[in-house]
């Protein structure tokens, strides 16, 4: 296992809701469990991932995620058992989609 | 998408039970996952690979759980089997009018161990439990993982188990028979003789499950309502015991010998047995009714 942590800042977009999962953890899936959580305004995401050793790919995953969403006060962690990027990018964007505070 | 076995198990809970009617005991944001995966470097869930929580059911309230089988195929760690064994006393107390148990699971977790083992005793021991108190416990079995080991007796515990064609229901799965007894006793790779074996069909006709429906949320949920509103609680007495004995005393002499499934589907009075495999699920149910053992 690679534990991972990635904290972006800047962001314009709470949440609604205080707490949802997507997603399953079993071979090439994961799960995202995505809460508010009072950050001073940052995202924060931890990732726990069977696969080693991918630590660049998932910060390009996880930049082009926030630069897509702008979350802040958001705590996000991952359960992963393998799953390709585009996968990963699903998974995040299903779990915003469930819960992100309609404008 | 109405596939009950294509759906994970909040999906199942969301759209078996009234619309947003499931609220969860320890959801995933309370993040109690197994103690033994980690030691052993392999990745958790936040549920644990269970969801359990109160529900209701056409406006009856319920207790339910849902194992998903997408994480270890539904196996049963500590914590799993300790969120079950929690929801059932906690049914006790509260005294709902059913306890509904979505069930998919390969049996305990091995990499848990003892821990595992000793969890699904406990559940099968919180299922009497409820039923003693004279809640009825329904199952239904209808995920790609069927319902096996230590779940599979879970489920025969209960006081009524739905299954679907697709949904398989026994002890040792194919693939352990095949490694413990060989490829000449049971052919894993032959998934018409697996489902032969234990799938929903060959349960039914052997009055091991009470309901056969079709492969879709709406029948699960049409049959798990009307189980819930029809169940007499069961009570659990050593006559009731002794007689279900008595009958799989009888079947097993009756049908020990048999080697393949289509020859006792044969020696019930299905006149052509090759064909029940094909058949939909309701022209099935119409055909062999008279026929399966434990009718009524």
């Amino acid at each position: 296992m690679e534990h991972l942590t990635y904290i972006f800042q800047g962001g314009t977009r709470r949440l609604a809701r205080p707490a949802d999962v997507v997603g399953v953890v079993g071979s090439g899936n994961l799960e995202v469990l995505i809460e508010a959580a009072p950050l001073d305004g940052a995202c924060s995401i931890d990732i726990a991932t069977a696969a080693v050793g991918f630590g660049a790919i998932w910060e390009a995953v996880m930049t082009d995620f926030h630069a897509r969403w702008q979350l802040m006060d958001v705590r996000i962690a991952i359960n992963d058992m393998g799953a390709t990027p585009a996968v990963v990018s699903l998974r995040l964007d299903q779990a915003v989609e469930t819960i992100l505070e309609t404008p | 998408m109405n596939s009950y076995l294509e759906a994970t198990a909040r999906e199942r809970l969301a759209r078996v039970f009234d619309p947003g009617s499931f609220q969860e005991f320890l959801p995933p944001s309370a993040r109690v996952v197994s103690p033994h995966l980690g030691q052993l470097n392999a990745p958790v869930a936040f549920d644990d690979g269970v969801a359990v929580g109160r529900a209701r059911l056409d406006g009856r309230p319920v207790f339910v759980a849902a194992q998903e089988g997408g994480f270890m195929g539904g196996a049963v760690g500590e914590v799993h089997g300790a969120k079950l064994v929690g929801m059932l006393r906690r049914a006790i107390a509260d005294a709902p009018d059913a306890v509904v148990l979505l069930l998919e699971s390969g049996g305990v977790r091995l990499h848990e161990a003892n821990a595992g083992l000793i969890a699904v005793s406990e559940v099968m021991r919180a299922v009497l439990d409820v039923r003693a108190a004279g809640i009825p416990v329904i199952a239904l079995i209808g995920g790609a993982n069927g319902c096996f080991g230590g779940m599979g007796i879970v489920a025969r515990c209960t006081n009524a188990i739905v299954i679907s064609e697709e949904g398989r229901l026994a002890m040792s799965g194919p693939e352990v028979i095949e490694t413990a007894s060989g490829v000449e006793e049971f052919d894993a790779r032959d998934r018409a003789l697996v489902w032969r074996t234990t799938g929903g069909k060959h349960r039914y006709l052997l009055g091991d499950c009470q309901v056969l429906v079709a492969d879709s949320v709406a029948a699960f949920r049409a049959a798990a309502l009307a189980q819930v509103a029809g169940a007499t609680a069961v009570a659990l007495t050593l006559s009731a015991l002794e007689r279900e004995q008595a009958q799989l005393t009888a079947r097993l002499e009756r049908f020990g010998h048999v080697r393949e499934p289509m020859e006792l589907w044969r020696a019930l009075g299905v006149a052509a047995p090759e064909a029940l495999p094909l058949l939909e699920a309701d022209a099935f149910v119409a055909q062999v009714d008279a026929l399966r053992l434990g009718g009524h």
